[in-house]
């Protein structure tokens, strides 16, 4: 039971789509809607895996008082200032939206923007002609990056203006993008596709089943 | 010195980024741009979308990477507001009702469009599979109300509107992989128009749907919000933000010129 | 209060920016309070906008015509309102995910992840063999049947050309049941190139990304914060 009811249920609910996808009998078609409607019922109680995790992880960090376990705490006065505001009151309540826009939106974005100085020092430090594919690449990166600002276009008008062509930064990162790249995309994609249907058809059939996790 | 240069304190870099961002932000210019074939295709088709027509703007994207796909929002709202085609907001992301809203709020302000009239925000709702297989079907079952809880068969926008069917486009702006479910769940299943933009970092992996007609425009970041302003004659965020770029991208290229030159001399001489 | 909010954004974000010299107690606190801010408010959106909405309102509405109902005041609405009670069901299978909270009852969230991994596989199988096996494939041959038309252009001649013979080498590459040896191996070899430019692509344009990222909150610094001092 522990086992082969999820299996069962999760063969039921793949058949159930499959099927249902290519017959427009209304009763099929009844079965597929309430399917989703089944889908969209279930998913948010999954929050709580996330938020369990998170809390436990955190607790564990205070009980044990490992290094900065201090900061823990400011997790949970977060959450709690949150969740206690916004429960009652709703997301569009002025003290949730508040903080919202002005300490979860600015850090957050603020923190993904390290990552220009990270890619900067990178770039430096390890982006090195060494093999043939290695330079490849790197051409590519530097037409493509001069070919995504307009400094690019100004100077081959400017420097290179003796070739017959106009705006050749901009045209080379296009034909990129539009052949040699979409050919391997290509290519990645179907890969991927292929993997994507035959792991569906193995979790379907009960054949994939690390989703079940360790134990009986 | 060779050594010295190519073990340069990384907190030198850091200041010579900050340096070549902090001061086009001063003292802005503006550089000529010209319009990509991706962007013009999507400004076309709205702008060839008779008035009362409803497209749904889908905010995927997070405060995380808002910085790129808010300047084409912008764009793309003030396009429809002008036009008087009809906007549907929607997100598939749980950390994003808040801005979308407001943004929506904000620019319908600007252009004074009316909230149930020319535009509304659905909000969200998790799982983005069901959500955009539940939308084909019916969007009132999934979206019962609108996110400040208006019943949607009171909107009157929504009047007429029941699934994809009256639904003339889907612009997903995007962070990450939510444009290939929205070509393969909506646009494969349900036939739903798809266009994006999107982030830098998923750029590339859009172009094979570009090329078979699964995506009917792009806007590839930066880039792209600035390609639409200019359709608009109307230059903002993305305008600015691109032509700054312009000197971080040559500070970068320049590092790394830099830093093979370094990195030859020395293989030379070890050799 | 909005000026309040502009300086509280911007002294957290110079506390986030702080890292860029070493790690530091502001950034810590940043950090863990974003952390917490952003799970709270994960919480109340996806109570808000998803299980209230989703769940709690039809189940109510049907609980509220079931008394109707019962009391014989039933109307076509109240009917339909029943059909809420068949909600019981799914409500039920994801109230399960608390198991997770009982060590010795964990199993059971295998009930309601079995649901939606069958949902996702099901639905996954005959719309991305035709979103991308069918509908690539024909991108990639489509082209062929026009330059056989007679109706393109030399520049997309070679451009289908030059697409065919990348996608057919970067599967190539991708095919490991034949040694990559003689053709096969000069052919993958001809598809790592067509992949590296591929990847070259992507990184030049995360990089527009990135620096995108920067500049926004560059400008927020400048025009935003130091706007209200200056």
């Amino acid at each position: 039971m522990k086992r082969q009811g999820p299996l069962a249920l999760c063969f039921l609910f793949g058949i159930a789509l499959i099927f249902t996808q290519f017959s427009p009998h209304s009763v099929s078609q009844k079965l597929y809607e309430e399917v989703i409607d089944w889908g969209l019922i279930i998913t948010p109680f999954a929050l709580v895996l996330a938020v369990v995790t998170l809390i436990e992880t955190h607790i564990t960090r205070v009980r044990r008082r490992t290094e900065h376990w201090q900061y823990s705490l400011v997790v949970f006065v977060g959450m709690a200032v949150m969740v206690l505001i916004g429960i009652p009151f709703g997301p569009q309540n002025s003290i949730v939206e508040w903080l919202y826009n002005n300490v979860q939106v600015p850090m957050d974005a603020t923190m993904f923007s390290l990552l220009a100085f990270f890619i900067a020092s990178a770039a430096y430090r390890a982006f090195r002609a060494r093999t043939f594919e290695a330079t490849l690449l790197l051409v590519t990166a530097m037409i493509v990056m001069i070919g995504n600002v307009p400094v690019g276009d100004l100077a081959w008008n400017t420097v290179l203006s003796w070739i017959p062509l106009e705006d050749g930064a901009s045209k080379a990162r296009q034909w990129i993008l539009d052949i040699p790249n979409l050919a391997s995309r290509r290519g990645i994609i179907l890969g991927v596709s292929l993997g994507v249907i035959s792991q569906s058809i193995r979790i379907i059939l009960g054949i994939e089943r690390s989703y079940l996790g360790g134990g009986d | 010195m060779l050594e010295k240069l190519m073990n340069m304190d990384r907190r030198l870099i850091f200041i010579l980024v900050a340096v070549v961002v902090i001061i086009p932000t001063l003292i802005p210019i503006r550089l000529p741009t010209r319009v990509s074939e991706p962007a013009q295709k999507l400004y076309d088709y709205i702008e060839e979308l008779p008035p009362g027509e409803t497209i749904m703007l889908a905010f995927d994207y997070g405060p995380s990477s808002l910085a790129e796909p808010e300047p084409m929002a912008k764009a793309v709202l003030r396009h429809c507001f002008n036009k008087g085609v009809n906007v549907i907001g929607v997100t598939l992301y749980a950390n994003m009702p808040t801005l979308a809203h407001g943004l929506m709020q904000k620019i319908a302000a600007e252009n004074d469009a009316i909230y149930g009239e020319d535009y509304i925000f659905l909000g969200y709702r998790p799982g983005a599979l069901q959500v955009i297989l539940g939308m084909g079907n019916n969007i009132a079952s999934v979206f019962e109300t609108d996110y400040s809880g208006t019943a949607i068969h009171e909107i009157p926008m929504m009047k007429n509107i029941k699934n994809y069917d009256q639904i003339a486009l889907l612009l997903d702006l995007a962070a990450g992989s939510s444009t290939e479910a929205w070509i393969v769940y909506a646009n494969t299943r349900y036939g739903l128009k798809i266009a994006a933009g999107v982030t830098g970092v998923i750029i590339a992996q859009m172009y094979p749907f570009l090329q078979t007609g699964q995506l009917v425009g792009l806007m590839p970041g930066y880039l792209g919000a600035t390609e639409y302003e200019k359709l608009l004659n109307a230059p903002g965020d993305g305008t600015v933000g691109l032509n700054t770029a312009s000197f971080v991208h040559v500070l970068l290229i320049g590092l790394v010129l830099l830093g093979n030159i370094a990195f030859f001399i020395h293989r030379r001489r070890e050799e | 209060m909005e000026i309040f909010g502009i300086w509280i954004a911007s002294l957290l974000t110079l506390c986030i920016y702080s890292f860029l010299y070493r790690d530091n107690p502001f950034y810590r606190f940043a950090e863990h309070l974003f952390v917490g801010i952003s799970v709270g408010y994960s919480i109340v959106i996806t109570i808000h906008q998803g299980f209230i909405p989703l769940a709690w309102n039809p189940l109510s509405e049907a609980m509220v015509a079931l008394g109707t109902q019962i009391r014989g005041e039933a109307t076509p609405e109240t009917s339909e309102a029943l059909s809420g009670l068949f909600k019981i069901f799914p409500i039920g299978i994801g109230l399960l995910f608390f198991a997770r909270l009982s060590p010795r009852q964990a199993w059971l969230i295998r009930y309601p992840i079995a649901i939606l991994i069958g949902f996702n596989s099901g639905i996954a199988i005959p719309n991305v063999l035709r979103a991308a096996i069918f509908e690539q494939t024909h991108g990639t041959l489509t082209p062929f049947a026009q330059m056989h038309a007679g109706s393109m252009s030399l520049d997309d001649i070679i451009g289908a050309v030059f697409i065919g013979i990348g996608l057919i080498c970067t599967l190539i590459y991708f095919f490991f049941s034949v040694e990559h040896q003689g053709p096969v191996g000069w052919l993958s070899k001809i598809g790592i190139a067509f992949l590296m430019v591929g990847f070259g692509a992507a990184f030049g344009n995360t990089v527009m990304g990135r620096v995108a990222l920067l500049i926004h909150r560059t400008g927020f610094l400048i025009n935003d914060w130091l706007g209200t001092i200056f």
